[in-house]
């Protein structure tokens, strides 16, 4: 990397810039919208410089949205806790469940093994509202419309299929001798997964549960069908704000840099041990 | 008493789909407490196989093992009393070497200073005092695979299994290391059993060597006996270096013995009153041999076999002389220099009492006489 020319250098300078506008422009216009009233939202040319408001996070924080037809009663900051509850409880669940699954699917061939496995990857190609229909019926049936427990249990078809894939892998690229040598020296396979396995595999099981979460926060249909207002998340509460007196931009805009702040705070968090964790996995002579 | 004994091991491997695979056939085979036992064979002989059942990462598909008279086949391997030392190395990347070497020691709760100084011990011995606190990510193949037979020489056993202890050692400290291990496996009277597929390793660390080939144990004896007196054809020819000349021969009788003519270049004359009934027998009922004489035993220089030399090369202690005598390869061994340009013709004298005879089937006849 040093030896590179100073040409070399200015390219790739260049280069990066490019890419990070190109990726970062949406984020940066919405975070630029959200301190914005809807009219300087909506004047045409826009503008970068603009007298900021905070009326957008007032109103999101307090529940009162003022529209030309009226004040609205709204529950974001409900709708925040909610995704919060709903996407953590269920990578927690889809770990619990996934983590296990996956070393036994890694380790040991047993029958059907392969057909389970691609069948709990398989409900990742069904399109979701195919599922829904007859769900929220079987849902009613069990009372599970409407709770925090229905929705986390339905989370699982995005969380394990993709916990347990990934996982699968990191499993698979440890060397079986490891825990053997483990187990030689007077533990049970038990221990060897506890001790050995799993944390080899941590930074393929944080990317998993990382990803999974992300998923599981974006997720709007299912929270759609099977909950009412007070069970739903951010994704599904941002409706809201598509009112009888026209679109709140601006709010929508506070809520998205609201709801994008957790996942990204985490991601953040999260990057420092998949990379510090990816270069100690040196598993393999 | 047998401090290892397996009886009538089988392994079968199947998976779906595949024809199933039988690793090891009807293996049996006792290691005496103290013994170093090699397990001699090429890659898929079954000598793995045999490794990892006795440790119990594989299950036996029929058979028993017992160690130290306890019956450990269905033992999981925290019970079994093993050490292994694995040919992958399967160091705990997160662990420093000295906490690797350390690591059964402290599971099985010895004391600190204990603990240190067999680890310190052991280090000296195959020399990593000064990699002990690296990572095994931070050092090279050959001292992880010294780290990993470190691992498992530390440990309290009642059995050690190697698999590959060496291989991945330069030639010199592996001779050091071999001569260090050995004394440390008698000196502590520690039972041991390795699988290598280099032959100089096997004669030079184990008391007795198993021969494998295709699953099935083909003769389990020393190393003089392996040379001497090959069970079968698979290890006369596998056994020795330069391998064994081996020789298509049709059998006729002769007056109060057999004469074995290999085409009408060479004829050997065995006299009967030299033989044991059954080789006589057999001899008598074949039509066809296969004679097998070591490139040690050719006297180069005198004779009444005439070869054409197709290479001659001096080691520096001994001569290879390659030749061909209607179309038959010899290879004749030496320890003087041989004045011979490809092409030469010369003679190759071959003893009638140095031959090994092996029937179709490959089992042995006759043995060579020792001499």
């Amino acid at each position: 990397m040093e030896h590179s020319s100073l040409a070399g250098r200015i390219f790739r300078g260049v280069a990066l810039t490019l890419i990070l506008i190109f990726f970062m422009f949406p984020i940066v216009w919405i975070f630029l919208m959200s301190f914005q009233t809807n009219e300087q939202i909506l004047r045409i040319p826009p503008r970068i410089l603009f007298e900021p408001t905070f009326a957008n996070y007032e109103a999101l924080i307090s529940g009162q949205l003022r529209t030309a037809a009226g004040n609205l009663q709204i529950s974001f900051m409900r709708n925040l806790f909610n995704s919060v509850v709903l996407s953590s409880a269920a990578v927690l669940l889809a770990l619990l469940l996934g983590v296990p699954a996956a070393y036994a699917f890694a380790r040991f061939k047993f029958r059907l093994g392969e057909s389970i496995a691609f069948t709990l990857l398989s409900f990742r190609f069904a399109p979701p509202l195919l599922v829904l229909l007859p769900l929220s019926l079987y849902y009613q049936e069990l009372g599970l419309n409407d709770t925090y427990f229905g929705i986390v249990w339905v989370y699982q078809l995005i969380a394990l299929p993709l916990i347990l894939w990934i996982v699968r892998g990191y499993f698979e690229d440890i060397s079986p001798d490891i825990e053997h040598a483990y187990r030689l020296a007077g533990h049970s396979w038990r221990e060897a997964f506890t001790r050995i396995a799993v944390p080899l595999a941590g930074p393929g099981i944080a990317a998993a549960g990382l990803l999974s979460f992300i998923f599981c926060w974006n997720n709007f249909v299912f929270a759609l069908i099977l909950a009412s207002a007070d069970k739903q998340p951010v994704t599904v509460g941002a409706l809201a704000f598509v009112t009888a007196s026209g679109i709140q931009y601006g709010q929508i805009a506070a809520a998205i840099v609201l709801s994008v702040t957790p996942t990204l705070l985490l991601a953040l968090y999260a990057q420092r041990y998949l990379v510090e964790g990816l270069s100690l996995g040196a598993v393999k002579g | 008493m047998d401090m290892l004994e397996l009886r009538g091991i089988d392994k079968v491997y199947r998976s779906r789909g595949k024809a199933p695979v039988h690793a090891v056939r009807a293996l049996d085979m006792a290691v005496e407490k103290g013994e170093i036992v090699a397990l001699l064979g090429s890659s898929g002989c079954g000598k793995t196989s045999t490794l990892r059942m006795i440790a119990g990462f594989e299950d036996v598909s029929a058979g028993s093992i017992a160690l130290g008279g306890r019956r450990i086949h269905e033992l999981p391997p925290a019970r079994r009393k093993v050490a292994m030392a694995f040919e992958g190395y399967s160091l705990y990347p997160p662990l420093t070497v000295r906490e690797n070497i350390a690591f059964a020691l402290k599971s099985a709760q010895l004391p600190r200073a204990e603990v240190t100084r067999r680890v310190d011990e052991i280090a000296r011995l195959v020399e990593i005092e000064d990699i002990l606190d690296s990572y095994p990510r931070a050092i090279s193949g050959g001292q992880q695979q010294r780290v990993s037979l470190a691992r498992a020489l530390v440990r309290d056993a009642d059995l050690y299994l190697l698999d590959e202890p060496m291989g991945q050692l330069e030639p010199q400290l592996r001779a050091v290391l071999r001569g260090r291990i050995k004394s440390l496996l008698a000196e502590r009277g520690m039972t041991a059993i390795f699988v290598t597929h280099d032959q100089t390793e096997a004669s030079a660390l184990a008391d007795r060597i198993a021969v494998m080939e295709g699953g099935v144990l083909q003769q389990f004896a020393s190393e003089k006996e392996l040379k001497g007196r090959p069970a079968n054809l698979f290890v006369a020819s596998f056994i020795g270096e330069p391998p064994m000349n081996l020789l298509d021969a049709g059998v006729t009788q002769s007056d109060g013995g057999f004469r074995l003519s290999v085409g009408t270049d060479m004829a050997f004359d065995i006299n009967g009153a030299g033989l044991d009934s059954e080789a006589a027998k057999a001899l008598a009922g074949a039509p066809q041999v296969r004679i097998g004489i070591r490139p040690q035993k050719i006297v180069v220089g005198t004779g009444d076999v005439r070869v054409k030399v197709v290479s001659n090369q001096w080691l520096g202690d001994q001569s290879h002389v390659a030749g061909d005598c209607g179309g038959r390869m010899l290879i004749a061994v030496t320890s003087g220099r041989v004045a011979a340009r490809p092409g030469d013709i010369v003679p190759f004298a071959l003893e009638p009492r140095h031959l090994h005879i092996f029937g179709s089937d490959g089992t042995c006849i006759r043995h060579a006489e020792v001499s």
